[in-house]
């Protein structure tokens, strides 16, 4: 446990809370950020495109200030490309059938308690888990 | 002030994914390896995001309409069907090898990393491969609307 940061891990989760309450409040939109991808694939109206867009530069602009003020921050996966390429297509694809990701069915979803996002999360979770033990503890990839 | 406020959501919720730790694929693989040297961080910030989203949300509640939009958008499903499930357990199996969820892995890209510009091109064609297959019925779908008293 020598990793442990429930201090600075507890405030970022609240800076994550904010932001999804406010986007809530705002423009009564849920921050799910496997939607918001998935939603600019589709063709839709100007309105539809462009908050997803303006939300994700915002992120893209987070990513920029955080290299510049806390740039340990930013971590590498300790997984190879070709297993990295496999993970990103699992999540894609996983996030579109279950219809959200961490961000959309862990916090927006729990909050609401809303019974398919607890059973996703606790999902996730789990299998998240079961495939680290494989790999750390198993060793099958 | 819409505009600036949705750019807002998102840098916050980047610098918040930054600080908490998310964006750091050892440390959420770390938080998964609950046999090994197990780091629940990720608990503290789930608990943290929760907190204070469940105590906005109920005010939130109490509004008619968002500021600046005419309604709040809500999932329209509601039943735990196989597609959730199976759904959400491929995902698992792709942030547990990778360490990656979608918001973190948007966050890491102007790093400038490259193996995160390759997970992203795959989330996308993962997300592309979905459409094709199996969301085409989708589009028939109206934008998620809730209307509230």
């Amino acid at each position: 446990m020598e990793n442990f940061t429930p201090y600075t891990s507890t405030f970022g989760g609240i800076m994550i809370g904010l932001a999804i309450a406010g986007l809530y409040y705002f423009n009564g939109r849920i921050l799910g950020v496997s939607n918001i991808i998935y939603e600019l694939l589709k063709k839709g109206s100007s309105e539809h495109t462009l908050w997803r867009l303006v939300f994700i530069f915002g992120v893209l602009c987070g990513g920029f200030i955080l290299l510049a003020l806390k740039p340990d921050s930013i971590g590498t996966s300790p997984m190879s490309i070709g297993g990295l390429a496999l993970a990103g297509f699992l999540v894609g694809f996983g996030a579109s059938l279950g219809r959200g990701c961490t961000s959309g069915h862990g916090i927006c979803g729990l909050s609401r308690l809303s019974p398919r996002s607890i059973t996703a999360t606790f999902t996730f979770m789990g299998t998240g888990m079961l495939t680290v033990y494989l790999i750390r503890h198993v060793a099958v990839l | 002030m819409k505009w600036l406020t949705l750019f807002l959501s998102g840098l916050l919720f980047s610098l918040g994914l930054g600080v908490s730790g998310m964006t750091q694929p050892e440390k959420v693989i770390g938080f998964l390896d609950v046999t090994g040297n197990w780091d629940p961080s990720l608990m503290f910030v789930m608990g943290g995001a929760l907190a204070i989203n469940m105590i906005l949300y109920r005010i939130t509640k109490k509004r008619t309409c968002p500021l600046y939009s005419e309604q709040f958008t809500s999932p329209r499903l509601r039943k735990i069907n196989i597609r959730l499930i199976s759904g959400a357990a491929i995902f698992g199996a792709g942030w547990g090898m990778s360490g990656y969820c979608p918001g973190p892995a948007l966050v890491a890209l102007p790093s400038g990393i490259v193996s995160t510009l390759i997970f992203v091109i795959a989330m996308i064609a993962g997300m592309l491969l979905y459409r094709l297959v199996l969301g085409k019925n989708e589009d028939n779908e109206a934008e998620p609307v809730e209307n509230r008293p």
